[in-house]
């Protein structure tokens, strides 16, 4: 269990325990994860560690075996229905890759939250996604276009946009940089730590990109045979002592972790 | 037993699969009838079943009822009943044919198109998207699409109905020597209500399978492009099989003794 939460505030989510098996395949196996109010966080681990079924159950969009998620105090498993559709109205999430939809135009992908979930007109909706277009460098000329015409760093911008644009409390980034230059990658992480900033949110991310994950994290935890087998401030991530986090971070394909490679 | 294994084993996934649609199906229709209602997608949807089908169902439609007067005209000229060949026409593709032949172009126009957009919408995430954008799939997606089905294909099967017999009566007049006149007054006298209400009936369940089969195997569909691919085939596939064991049961439903 980590303690390293500030103890005079209930954590924003609180996961105990967690499982979750694929048939005999078993991905989650009692993670344990505190998110403070405000704090960001962020989990390692190799591709296929259970990253993504993490968030997914989170979400609400996979239904773990067993353990319990709580946000704000409130338990988020066997919720359904309305009752957890008001509890998603809480998060944001940037997918992968950015999950846009292509029949809609830019700016109606940035307000969809606001004019399907919060049932806001759409003229001032416009107002709003172009606003928050704005905040993430876009100007006008691109809400019109479809997502089709957009580059890779412009569709993960405007799914950022997408993310924030009904100002959630939570907001869940799955590998922000992947697929980016790295200069592009720089730009996404600095427009997600300003506009988490500038909300106030508590931000959950997962990557495997450690670049990326020193700048926008506050702690940093690493997942490994569906465990939370290390958590600390993202400025001790180098000093953890942990040899798989060690073995992680300088990307040897030597040491404890082994990947499974089959020889022919 | 290892023969009994693999029969065992298919049938309980047959069975699985029978139970899962079933939930899908309850849950979809559930979806039409609760409020957000989106006209906007329904109209859409409505566009591309009824309206942009609309030239491959008349097609069908006029070369069936052109075939049928042609074959039905060799064939009773052995007992020299030609004259039955309007009312043939007219039962033939009212109660079945219209119905039938819409319903199967409309499953591979319109349902593998469904289940393509759905199922690139699943691989790509954008169907989680929606669920934490606060819409729900299931009437954001598929309510519309189930709905603008059952609307509009009886519409396009009447359509298909008037271009069928429209078809029947040129080869009969221009191609057989039949009077104009007393073909169409023989089609009149002959055709009664139940065998058109029972083609639209028809068509409006077909148009609820070739929908839902679209949804449900797009909802589904895993695994990048080839998974969409199989989801496409799936869907139309499976509303073509429904489309013909339901026509058998409708009809025994309006007509059997």
């Amino acid at each position: 269990m980590n303690d390293s939460t500030p103890t005079n505030q209930a954590p924003k989510i609180q996961i105990r325990g967690l499982k979750k098996a694929f048939g005999d395949k078993v991905i989650l196996d009692g993670v344990d994860l505190d998110i403070g109010q405000g704090e960001s966080v962020l989990v390692i681990g190799g591709s296929g560690s259970g990253k993504s079924v993490l968030l997914k159950c989170i979400l609400g969009l996979l239904h773990p075996d067993s353990g319990s998620i709580l946000v704000d105090g409130q338990e988020v498993v066997g919720l359904y229905g309305s009752a957890l559709e008001e509890v998603r109205a809480k998060f944001g999430m940037l997918f992968q890759n950015a999950a846009l939809f292509d029949s809609l135009p830019v700016w109606e992908n940035v307000a969809f939250g606001l004019i399907q979930g919060k049932g806001m007109n759409r003229e001032e909706a416009k107002a709003v996604a172009l606003e928050k277009l704005a905040s993430v460098g876009l100007n006008e000329d691109v809400a019109e276009l479809s997502p089709a015409e957009l580059s890779g760093g412009m569709r993960k911008r405007v799914g950022l946009a997408r993310a924030i644009a009904s100002n959630p409390e939570i907001i869940f980034f799955d590998e922000p940089t992947t697929g980016l230059d790295p200069i592009m990658g720089d730009v996404i992480d600095r427009l997600i730590v300003s506009c988490v900033k500038e909300l106030g949110a508590s931000t959950l991310s997962i990557t495997h990109d450690m670049a990326s994950a020193r700048r926008i994290s506050d702690r940093i935890a690493m997942l490994y045979k569906g465990k939370i087998i290390w958590s600390g401030p993202t400025k001790s991530i180098d000093s953890s002592g942990n040899p798989y986090v060690e073995q992680f971070i300088n990307g040897n394909s030597e040491g404890p972790i082994q990947m499974q490679v089959r020889s022919l | 037993m290892p023969i009994l294994q693999p029969v065992g084993r298919t049938f309980i996934a047959f069975l699985g699969a029978a139970g899962r649609l079933t939930l899908f199906a309850f849950m979809a229709i559930a979806h039409c009838f609760r409020p957000p209602i989106y006209p906007r997608l329904i109209g859409r949807q409505m566009m591309a079943v009824g309206y942009y089908s609309l030239p491959v169902v008349g097609l069908t439609a006029i070369f069936t009822g052109m075939v049928l007067a042609l074959q039905s005209y060799t064939g009773f000229a052995r007992f020299s009943a030609e004259s039955a060949i309007p009312n043939v026409v007219i039962v033939s593709i009212t109660r079945e044919l219209g119905p039938v032949l819409a319903g199967l172009m409309v499953a591979g126009r319109v349902g593998a198109a469904m289940a393509a957009e759905i199922g690139t919408m699943r691989v790509t995430e954008q169907i989680d998207a929606l669920y934490t954008l606060s819409t729900n799939p299931f009437k954001y997606l598929v309510a519309p699409r189930l709905i603008a089905g059952v609307v509009t294909l009886p519409i396009l099967v009447l359509i298909a109905d008037i271009i069928g017999v429209f078809g029947g009566y040129l080869v009969s007049i221009y191609k057989l020597g039949f009077n104009p006149a007393t073909y169409i007054a023989n089609t009149i006298d002959f055709v009664q209500v139940q065998d058109v209400v029972s083609g639209l009936v028809k068509a409006a369940v077909f148009g609820f399978l070739v929908t839902l089969m679209g949804c449900y195997h797009g909802y589904h569909s895993r695994g990048g492009a080839q998974g969409v691919g199989t989801a496409t085939t799936n869907a139309v596939v499976s509303a073509s099989i429904l489309i013909l064991c339901f026509n058998y049961f409708i009809t025994e439903l309006f007509f059997a003794q």
